[in-house]
């Protein structure tokens, strides 16, 4: 922890209000500096909130936001060295693409004979250098979302604020953006948090994801942490799919422990994530985990299901199972090849799963 | 840009209620613009009826530049109309903004006042008017006219402003904000623009309104003050006059003008 890098953002028990209701509700949290954090949460979860108190569109009720070791929590928006990409874009319709980018610059009264080399350092790096006398309306939406973001860095900001930037694009679009985000952020080295419902969007993108619901952070880690070992229900749930099931303690024997499903099916799992106390717990199982054979295998957690149901979904199929004690589970198989087993609606199958797989999110 | 898919033709069948439609509009095409075009025509005639046609003429005009009353009427007009003009786009402008963007309290109470002027009575703003000037011991002249012609020229600025503002994304004044504009340079510099197509309809009604004004003005104003309007109404009191036609050909060629001005303007201004 002595090496700690600069935190470039320090959000200490912020909590913001909107009459009652806490949309932003004692949350702190540390940014290093030149890192990617996605806060990731479902529509009304606070993440936009947080994310205009950092802007300074919010002011906060409670608790205080250092920007770069300055306190900033009741600075307004125009002295926050910080830009947005909005959601929208918000360009100004009435000024071309290098008087959109230049504005910021206008407005912090950078002389012209510095401003041109910086707009078209911008517009260069978005790939819009011959877009720089047209228009916004004259533009694509992807030429847009450039716009808004040249726009945000040729102020050469700490932190680059970005609110569901990608929404608007198609998918195809939208997956383009995502890498070039990446490379952006990897040639400024600049602090970007980015604000996104989109799980998918977020595992690609972010160094670290703060999972938020109701106002708080549920889960702060990496991208394989948040997804490998949620710590909630919810971010279990909200993160990729999952089966989660009611287990009771029924064995405990040094780093493993045996639960039994609701329905009899017994399954073994890593003792670790189990306090002592612990009579009853909720697990988590990615579907993609469940690993499933004509033939028995060897594991921990071995057990007999019929496939009820086949969902074709192009690079991978999804299996309804339903184990011999009646518990119904998703997995998730890559499309058969003709190299491989293929399953089908109504075969019987083996299905092992390693007690690693088997992640506890909530116990009592 | 999405094409509109064709308008179907009126079925056959329909053909004579189609006659008849095409008659009717040109009926009423007719008893728009024929009293126009008389007027204009007569305003050539060397007769001083408006009844017989005599020859061709362009007297009438001479004699309208050679009225002296009449023109420093029209000069007042202008001024009274260009200053009314200015006032109400930026009391109309800066009213609608502070009604959209804050919110405090009475902004429903204070909306409906501010339409009120746009349908009272002009009677009873004269009137009114007239008391207030008197009553705060102000001398009528210019002032008091121009006074009396904001207070119901800036409603219709305001109300045009408004619908614009409905419409408008509530993320580009953030998005100024976020670059570095104050509050005050974020209005100047990213809103008003955005405004314009609204503000340039607003001025030219309130251009028009103030220009074309009578009742009201005709308590307040001082003789210095004397409007086109007032000063043709007394001629036409004295009896009509072709010099009136050729007054009114002119006010119709420059509004014509105007609008074509106002859309052209409206054409160059992206979206």
């Amino acid at each position: 922890m002595s090496t700690t890098p600069l935190a470039m953002i320090e959000i200490r028990a912020v909590t913001k209000r909107f009459g009652r209701f806490a949309a932003v509700d004692r949350v702190s949290l540390t940014v290093r500096a030149g890192e990617f954090i996605t806060l990731l949460g479902p529509s009304g979860c606070g993440k936009t909130t947080l994310l205009r108190l950092l802007a300074g569109f919010e002011t906060p009720d409670e608790g205080q936001i250092l920007l770069d070791g300055m306190e900033v929590s009741h600075l307004p928006p125009y002295r926050r060295n910080v830009n947005q990409v909005f959601q929208s874009y918000a360009l100004f319709p009435h000024l071309t693409v290098r008087e959109n980018v230049g504005f910021g610059l206008r407005m912090k009264n950078v002389p012209a004979a510095d401003a041109g080399p910086r707009i078209r350092d911008a517009l260069a790096m978005v790939s819009l250098d011959e877009m720089a006398d047209r228009f916004p309306h004259q533009l694509s939406g992807g030429q847009r979302q450039r716009v808004a973001l040249a726009r945000a860095i040729v102020c050469r900001p700490k932190v680059l604020l970005l609110d569901e930037p990608l929404s608007a694009l198609d998918a195809k679009l939208r997956h383009t953006m995502q890498l070039e985000l990446k490379h952006l952020h990897k040639k400024l080295g600049l602090t970007f948090v980015f604000v996104t419902h989109d799980q998918e969007e977020a595992l690609t993108m972010s160094d670290r994801i703060a999972v938020i619901n109701r106002g708080q952070i549920e889960q702060l880690g990496d991208a394989s942490e948040i997804y490998h070992k949620p710590r909630t229900a919810f971010a279990a749930d909200f993160i990729g799919q999952a089966n989660l099931l009611n287990v009771t303690v029924t064995g405990r024997n040094g780093t493993t422990a045996r639960v039994r499903l609701d329905n009899g099916l017994e399954l073994t799992v890593a003792a670790a994530g189990l306090p002592a106390t612990a009579k009853s717990a909720l697990v988590s199982i990615r579907p993609e985990k469940i690993c499933i054979s004509k033939q028995r295998m060897d594991s921990e957690n071995v057990f007999a299901a019929h496939i009820e149901e086949e969902i074709f979904r192009g690079a991978t199929d999804q299996l309804r199972l339903v184990t011999e004690q009646g518990t119904k589970l998703n997995a998730l198989v890559a499309n058969e090849s003709a190299m491989q087993e293929a399953f089908h609606e109504g075969d019987r199958v083996w299905c092992g799963l390693h007690l690693d797989d088997v992640v506890i999110v909530q116990t009592d | 840009m999405p094409v509109p898919a064709p308008r179907p033709l009126l079925p056959s069948g329909l053909k004579l209620l189609n006659w008849f439609l095409a008659g009717w509009t040109t009926l009423v095409f007719i008893f728009l613009y024929v009293p126009i075009a008389v007027l204009i025509v007569y305003s050539f005639n060397s007769s001083r009826l408006n009844i017989v046609w005599e020859e061709f003429t362009l007297t009438w005009y001479g004699k309208l530049l050679e009225n002296k009353p009449l023109i420093l009427a029209a000069k007042n007009s202008l001024v009274i109309a260009g200053a009314s003009t200015v006032l109400s786009v930026i009391l109309g402008t800066v009213g609608a903004w502070l009604l959209h963007r804050y919110r405090f309290r009475m902004a429903r109470g204070i909306q409906t006042l501010v339409a009120i002027p746009m349908v009272m009575p002009e009677i009873l703003m004269g009137i009114s008017l007239l008391i207030l000037f008197a009553t705060a011991g102000m001398r009528l002249g210019f002032t008091t006219v121009i006074i009396g012609h904001v207070t119901f020229c800036f409603p219709f600025v305001l109300v045009a402003v408004q619908a614009r503002l409905q419409g408008l994304d509530p993320a580009l004044e953030e998005a100024a904000l976020d670059l570095g504009a104050t509050p005050l340079k974020a209005f100047w510099f990213v809103i008003v623009p955005s405004l314009r197509p609204a503000i340039i309809a607003g001025a030219l009604m309130a251009f028009t309104l103030s220009m074309d004004e009578l009742i009201v003005t005709f308590f307040i104003r001082s003789a210095a003050s004397v409007t086109l309007p007032i000063q043709v109404y007394g001629l036409a009191r004295v009896g009509l006059n072709p010099m009136l036609n050729a007054l009114s050909a002119i006010f119709l060629l420059a509004t014509v003008a105007f609008v074509l001005f106002s859309a052209y303007l409206k054409k160059l201004s992206p979206r």
